[in-house]
């Protein structure tokens, strides 16, 4: 049990950076008003929680425009697929191990 | 402590789930609409078939005059006859289309103001362009029969279009999508080969009573 505690990853141990990656995993890049929306954050907490993710390199940031506006689009980097993957895989021994 | 643990990891799993289906499919699709779309279909389906009842006999030309210069002069005065005489399907058709969007539109709205849900988002756009492309291919060949005088080839090719279309935008909506459109390409493959006075009929089967089965499905699995 410990040992698969250990396995599970630190930096996925908030509601939100678990949103945004199960978002970006299944979806090939998310812009931040869509991300904000499907994980209910507010625009600072997103965009703290996502630049923690950016900082470990686990999502990739790409700022481009529509029209005038901004549009930053997030998507998932291999690293970022691998930790995630490896979290879920973490998660699912907790369960199978106890029950 | 440990069952403590089971529990959090459960939840934690139970939302990564929901998010992924939240974010990559557009599910708050309205029965409604779908049955609100069928009706529209079913009714335009009458006024054409009452319209065609009065039809000259475009049926006698097609496929008639097939050689020699009088035999392409004939087919050039039947593709001018057949032209103006069409006009009016090609508006009762736009007119359904609308009619059926903006009705369908509205539900689907409904539903999604209802559960307090933004319903322009990273899933339903990528649903309406999966939807739009083949589509609007579909509407394109449609249009080129009519222009060419080839009728029968004109339901046909709307259900078979449309079946693709749904079964192209199903992998970004609720799954049941997929197999209306299996059954629109079924309908609109076999009416190729049936008698093409059947057309109509089918159209209204694919367009107007599948519609209202399925919304009427959808409704019970979802929206109860």
């Amino acid at each position: 049990m410990r040992k698969e505690l250990e396995q599970l990853n630190k930096i996925f141990d908030s509601r939100i950076r678990i949103g945004i990656m199960s978002a970006l995993i299944v979806n090939e890049d998310i812009n931040f008003n869509d991300l904000k929306a499907l994980v209910d954050a507010t625009d600072g907490n997103l965009a703290t929680h996502l630049k923690t993710l950016e900082e470990h390199k686990f999502i990739k940031v790409e700022k481009g425009f529509v029209g005038r506006k901004t549009n930053t689009v997030y998507s998932i980097t291999k690293a970022g697929e691998k930790a995630f993957r490896s979290h879920l895989d973490a998660l699912e021994k907790i369960i199978r191990s106890i029950s | 402590m440990e069952s403590e643990q089971k529990d959090t990891s459960l939840e934690t799993l139970r939302q990564i789930r929901s998010i992924m289906e939240r974010s990559a499919r557009f599910l708050s699709l309205s029965g409604w609409s779908g049955v609100w779309a069928g009706s529209v279909a079913l009714a335009g389906a009458v006024v054409a078939y009452l319209w065609l009842k009065e039809a000259p006999d475009f049926a006698y030309y097609h496929g008639t005059y097939t050689a020699g210069p009088p035999a392409a002069q004939a087919f050039e005065g039947y593709l001018e006859d057949f032209r103006s005489y069409m006009l009016r399907f090609l508006v009762l058709a736009a007119g359904v289309f609308t009619v059926a969007f903006i009705g369908g539109f509205y539900f689907t709205y409904q539903k999604n103001k209802q559960a307090g849900v933004k319903m322009w988002n990273a899933a339903s756009r990528k649903m309406v362009i999966n939807l739009a492309i083949p589509l609007a291919a579909g509407a394109i060949v449609t249009l080129a029969f009519a222009y060419r005088g080839d009728w029968i080839y004109i339901a046909p090719s709307c259900l078979i279009f449309y079946g693709l279309a749904l079964i192209n935008g199903s992998k970004y909506t609720v799954s049941d999508i997929k197999y209306l459109g299996l059954i629109e390409v079924i309908i609109g493959c076999g009416s190729l080969f049936l008698d093409p006075g059947y057309g109509l009929y089918l159209w209204a089967l694919g367009f107007g009573v599948l519609h209202i089965v399925y919304g009427i499905i959808m409704w019970r699995k979802y929206d109860q």
